[in-house]
């Protein structure tokens, strides 16, 4: 027993005991377990990474037991250690106790507590188990054991149709992308002989130019298979195609989106493409297809979200179009910097998704930004913590003191890699740079939306019962929905319409009403990572991306391109300013727009009514899945049951016999009628066929 | 130890004559105990089974008239069977404990016999024993669904006995042929003896009217759902745990190892109506309003995929088949059961009547759930192990079979999903359904037991793949001569490579 077996098999244990503990328990047993049990996690986590940024650790793996044996195929269940893992074990524990330390609060109205922790301990202990994957078939089971708890999670307050909804959503598009990853682990499994990563890994090389047939066509090896588990990626990273699970997945409890939706679960398939780096690497053009589907993702999500009136769903495109970022990172080869924006996203990511939370609990369940304004001076806590997570993600810095937030450090290694390896990464790199610039904009424009300008809060429902039955009995997060529809045009800043219900209606726009600052338990995890917005770029970037010290640090553990982090470095100053040009450009657009004159968005909208709707109707993402996949699924399933089983099958097979059955009987039934003359008339006949049959012969 | 096989026999069997001069509460306990006894048995037949020993174990053989033979005999892929018999035997006594209340004596005596027949195929060597045990077996289950089943019941058990006798004479006649050519009814003679390609293929083609029907695979599986609906709950367990791996044991008993080149030659055949299956069963479940006939046309699928494991000629498809076949004995029974529970409390199979179970039910809503994560292969489940084996195994031979046959772990999780989000999930609002309560400690006791073995499955399923792994070598060993090419494999490439492997080299230096 080492510490990495406490630190994977900690939060399982949690877990049950939280599931099981009976109701007489109260709530306090399932909170303290599997809190402390994360704490203890995340205590133990980082030593190890520790041990590989000073250089002392080895990689090494700790074997549990056997899973399956079949032949050749040998798998068991074993916890890897290295670098790589190191980084998502830090990750990974971290945010996921401070998540958990946050629900405290943000979950305690809620009567289902015990249920809530169980779920996201299991969550953590599926997550580890996929970070320290020896081989692909664990890997597959932390893959889908993070599914399941994001399936459970999305759908935890399960009495909301859209909250099933979306989990189911979330589940079958996941599977979608897991086909490939299956596939991919077959693949693999007929072209090595194995599924044991470093052997993989240490073969691929051999490999390089062989083909494969793949139905019916002959194609190169390793772009196969690298493709096919890309496929698998796109799923749970949320990739462009297969992206349209994750804006519902808002549906869950905030701290939820937090956790698995922003820091962890959705950078799984980054975490793969990075573990199985040196395989990708000799898979010229499956590198090419992860590049491009990295910027298209990153661009499509900055769109999207430039448009969304929701908060948490602007934050989520936001996430989906970092993880493009990550993409092409790896994409061109710069695995170090995907590592290095994954780690640094977690951070940032999770403490906006936190402060979000406590936005939202502060403003009784509302999440529509247009129904904010004016909370900087109610809650600033919340509003400095989410202003170093902004800071954060639209990467602010001074490129000659290299110091910056933590994204500054982590994206513009990203663009700069994108730009020094060339080819594809060129297009990348202006793809990314407009992202940034976009990126900036709704980061602003969020917090421009909720903390600056005049209080728009009478129009919301929640606001509106919050103030008519201060003592309603919701519970909590079962929050009803609008009544009306919200407006369909981007109207913010505008001033407020007139709206029937004008009994709270005063002057200022506050209706009376009073947010609160979030408790402690809130406060104290948006404090820690907002310490993490501000440091981890510039602590850690020495180890990730840096070209000798990240050589030392990865370990072999990534393909690290030394040569491509010197050229980072030799790119002309106007590429490493880009970043902070277009953030500067993003922040002056949303200040324009959100701030100064507050009825730009309106007129723009009305100008470019045809572009706004695609936006905010997500590129129509949705509406073309439901007609191509879910309704002809249905129509086929009932014309499969209806015309083929009941109407072919049934019809001429079982019922078709027994009827010809009774027909032939009833037949001859009629022949044998009992009446002399009859009888005779058959003989006769057959008399005469015989007689004329001898005769013809 | 020689004996235990007929002493496994035996005690049903004098159980269920027992069973016919008591009365019914004493009926009830007397059937739960024999099938105890028969688990007893079970169990030491496990622990007794020597693996790496000689192919047939617990062997016994008295001869009885001519070449006819009292011949019995297990290897591993009996064993497991046996074991998943015997297993789940009880649980359907439980099961029917206050279900049934008309004619019980009857009842458990039919069940009794049904474990007894099912035993028996298993367990025997003697192809026309054989026979005897695996056409009679529908006889009690005919009587089953018969008396005790649905409104529609007499319609469902006359289709399941036309569609499922239709195929038996045929593969009568092929048996006769087969004795007579062969000169012996020793099935394990029988697997050693090589019949000329010609004939093969239509002895095959007898099998399979009778295997396929069994299977069930499309489109000879429209019975199944009738039956299902039909049957009371104990019966559909038995019905989708058991009676649905006869098709499969056969396959693996006679089919492949008696005719190889028939086999090989026929991969198409079996391969095609699988993937038809797997796809065209599953949007037909999808859209089902019936809960137990959205399980049975789900159980079309994953025999689907018995089938195409099966007929990969490598070891991880035959093994992952029989893992499939022994994880969904367990899944879809205990679904089966999930139904049974709430059909005993609303006695309506309707979706649409249900919702919000997980409020007033969560224990249900627990076990329910992990067995939809199962059926729909879940990793660290029984069915993920067998199915990615199964799927495994099909890759080697066709990748146009394996991504169609694969999109099933899509389409299952739509349609289990779905049915879970309408039953348990949701607002709990009617009456009738807020009044429900969750599972009774009777309850508990069944599904408990089946949810440990199916977790058990999925995290060590060596315990289950160890038995069979010689008698895999020794099928194997039989198919080598007909084995397929597979459309995927590898050619060594031209050396274009260098370029790259020269970067690598560089790196490797550096490190």
């Amino acid at each position: 027993m080492s510490a990495i077996h406490f630190i994977v098999f900690l939060p399982l244990l949690a877990a049950a005991v939280a599931g099981f503990s009976n109701r007489a328990f109260g709530t306090m047993l399932p909170k303290v377990v599997t809190t402390g049990a994360l704490f203890v996690a995340a205590a133990l986590s980082w030593p190890i990474f520790i041990g590989f940024m000073n250089g002392s650790a080895e990689p090494h793996v700790a074997q549990v037991f056997t899973w399956m044996r079949s032949g050749d195929l040998d798998v068991s269940w074993g916890l890897r250690v290295d670098s790589l893992t190191a980084v998502m074990l830090v990750v990974v524990t971290s945010v996921s106790s401070l998540v958990h330390l946050y629900s405290w609060s943000y979950m305690e109205e809620d009567p289902d507590q015990p249920r809530f922790f169980a779920y996201l301990s299991l969550f953590t202990f599926a997550m580890l188990m996929l970070v320290t994957a020896d081989n692909l078939l664990q890997m597959f089971f932390g893959w889908e054991g993070v599914g399941l708890a994001s399936y459970l999670l999305i759908g935890f307050w399960f009495k909301k149709p859209s909250a099933s909804a979306a989990a189911i959503k979330a589940f079958v598009v996941n599977r979608v992308g897991d086909l490939g990853f299956m596939l991919g682990i077959f693949g693999v499994f007929l072209v090595f002989g194995t599924i044991s990563i470093p052997e993989i890994l240490e073969a691929a090389p051999g490999y390089a130019g062989s083909t494969i047939g793949f139905l019916g066509y002959r194609l190169d090896t390793l772009t196969v298979l690298c493709l096919l588990l890309f496929v698998g990626a796109m799923g749970k990273s949320a990739q462009l195609g297969l992206h349209t699970w994750l804006p519902d997945a808002m549906e869950g409890p905030t701290p939820v989106s937090a956790l698995i939706h922003a820091a962890t679960m959705v950078t799984a398939g980054v975490f793969m493409v990075c573990r199985l780096s040196p395989l990708f690497e000799q898979a010229p053009v499956a590198l090419g297809f992860v590049t491009f589907i990295g910027a298209a993702t990153c661009l499509f999500a900055a769109t999207v979200g430039t448009t969304q009136t929701d908060i948490k769903r602007v934050i989520a495109y936001s996430t989906c179009s970092q993880l493009g970022y990550m993409f092409f990172a790896a994409g061109v080869g710069m695995y170090g910097a995907a590592m290095f924006h994954l780690f640094t996203h977690a951070f940032f990511k999770a403490l906006l998704f936190l402060g979000a939370g406590s936005v939202i609990h502060a403003m009784h369940h509302e999440q529509d930004m247009r129904y904010y304004g004016g909370l900087r001076k109610h809650i600033p806590v919340t509003f400095w913590t989410m202003m170093a997570g902004t800071l954060a993600i639209t990467g602010v810095g001074i490129y000659w003191l290299h110091a910056g937030f933590a994204g500054f450090h982590s994206k513009d290694a990203i663009l700069e890699a994108a730009y020094a390896a060339g080819g594809a990464g060129q297009g990348a790199f202006w793809v990314g740079v407009f992202a940034a610039l976009l990126t900036s904009f709704y980061s602003w424009r969020l917090m421009f939306l909720t903390f600056w300008g005049k209080p728009r809060w009478t129009q919301s429902e929640h606001i509106q019962h919050a103030l008519h039955d201060s003592h309603h009995d919701e519970a909590h997060g079962h929050a009803v929905a609008h009544a009306d529809n919200p407006p369909a045009q981007e109207d913010a800043g505008h001033t407020p319409h007139a709206h029937a219900r004008g009994a709270h209606e005063t002057a200022d726009g506050t209706g009376g009403y009073h947010p609160h600052e979030s408790p402690l338990p809130m406060m104290i995890p948006l404090l820690i990572l907002s310490l993490g917005a501000v440091f981890a770029g510039f602590v850690f970037n020495k180890f990730f991306i840096q070209p000798e010290s990240g050589e030392i640090f990865w370990k072999g553990a990534v393909a690290f391109n030394e040569h491509l982090a010197h050229a980072m470095h030799e790119v002309p100053l106007w590429v490493k300013l880009s970043a902070s040009i277009v953030m500067l450009l993003g922040l002056a657009g949303a200040w324009v727009a959100y701030v100064w004159k507050p009825g730009i968005p309106a007129r723009f909208t009305a100008t470019f009514d045809l572009l706004y709707k695609f936006l905010l109707n997500k590129w129509y993402f949705d509406e073309l899945y439901n007609a191509l996949f879910v309704k002809p699924a249905f129509w086929f399933g009932r014309f499969f049951w209806k015309k083929g089983d009941e109407g072919t099958i049934d019809r001429f097979g079982p019922n078709g016999s027994a009827a010809l059955v009774k027909l032939g009987s009833v037949a001859s039934a009629k022949l044998q009628s009992g009446y002399v003359y009859s009888y005779a008339f058959v003989m006769l006949i057959g008399l005469t066929a015989a007689v004329t049959w001898v005769i013809a012969r | 130890m020689s004996g235990i096989l007929s002493i496994m026999l035996i005690v049903p069997l004098a159980a269920a004559l027992a069973c016919l001069f008591v009365n019914a509460n004493q009926a009830r306990w007397i059937a739960l105990g024999a099938t105890l006894i028969d688990l007893a048995l079970g169990g030491v037949l496990w622990a007794n089974f020597e693996i790496g020993g000689p192919q047939w174990q617990f062997v016994e053989y008295t001869p009885v008239f001519g070449r006819f033979a009292w011949a019995l005999g297990i290897d591993g892929f009996a064993l497991l069977l046996i074991l998943l018999s015997v297993f789940l035997m009880p649980i359907c006594i439980g099961a029917s404990w206050e279900a049934i209340t008309e004619r019980v004596p009857e009842y458990m005596a039919a069940f009794l016999i049904t474990e007894v027949l099912m035993i028996g195929t298993f367990a025997a060597q003697d192809i026309f024993l054989f026979y005897m045990f695996f056409e009679a077996g529908l006889i009690p289950m005919f009587l089953i669904i018969g008396i005790w089943g649905g409104a529609n019941r007499i319609y469902a058990s006359y289709k399941f006995f036309l569609y499922t006798l239709l195929g038996s004479l045929l593969m009568l006649i092929a048996m006769m042929y087969m004795s007579i050519t062969a000169g012996t009814t020793s099935i394990p003679e029988l697997m050693a003896y090589d019949f000329p390609p010609q004939v093969q293929t239509w002895l095959w083609l007898a099998f399979f009217a009778s295997f396929a029907v069994k299977m069930p695979m499309w489109p000879v599986h429209t019975w199944l759902p009738d039956a299902h609906v039909q049957a009371p709950t104990a019966g559909s367990v038995i019905l989708a745990g058991v009676l649905l791996k006869l098709g499969g044991y056969g396959f693996l008993r006679f089919s492949l190892p008696m005719f190889p080149e028939a086999s090989a030659q026929l991969i198409w055949l079996v391969f095609g109506l699988s993937c038809i299956a797997v796809v065209v069963t599953s949007l037909i479940a999808l859209v089902q309003s019936d809960m137990k006939k959205l399980i049975a046309y789900s159980s079309v699928a994953h025999m689907a995929i018995v089938t195409i494991g099966l007929f990969t000629f490598n070891r991880q498809g035959i093994e992952g088949a029989m893992m499939v076949m022994l994880g969904h004995g367990l899944v879809s029974g205990a679904l089966f059961l999930c139904v049974g529970v709430i059909y005993d409390r609303l006695h309506t199979r309707e979706i649409s009547r249900y919702g919000g179970l997980a409020v007033n039910m969560p224990k249900y809503a627990v076990l329910f759930l992990l067995f939809t994560m199962a059926s729909v292969g879940l990793p660290g489940t029984s069915n993920f192990v067998g199915e990615f084996l199964a799927l495994m195994g099909a890759y080697q031979v066709s990748t146009w079979a394996t991504l169609i046959a694969t999109t099933g772990i899509i389409l299952g999780a739509a349609y289990m999903l779905y049915l879970y989000r309408r039953v348990v999930f949701g607002d709990l609002v009617k009456d009738d359904v807020k009044a429900m309560p969750d599972l009774s400690k009777r309850e508990m006791a069944l599904l408990a037991p089946l949810a440990a073995v199916t977790l058990w499955m999925g995290v060590y399923p060596e315990s289950f793949l160890a038995p069979m792994r010689n008698d895999v070598a020794t099928l194997l060993a039989r198919l080598e001569r007909a084995k397929p090419a597979g459309d995927s494999l590898l050619t060594p490439g031209n050396p274009v490579a260098p370029a790259a492997h020269a970067q690598t080299a560089d790196h490797g230096a550096a490190h």
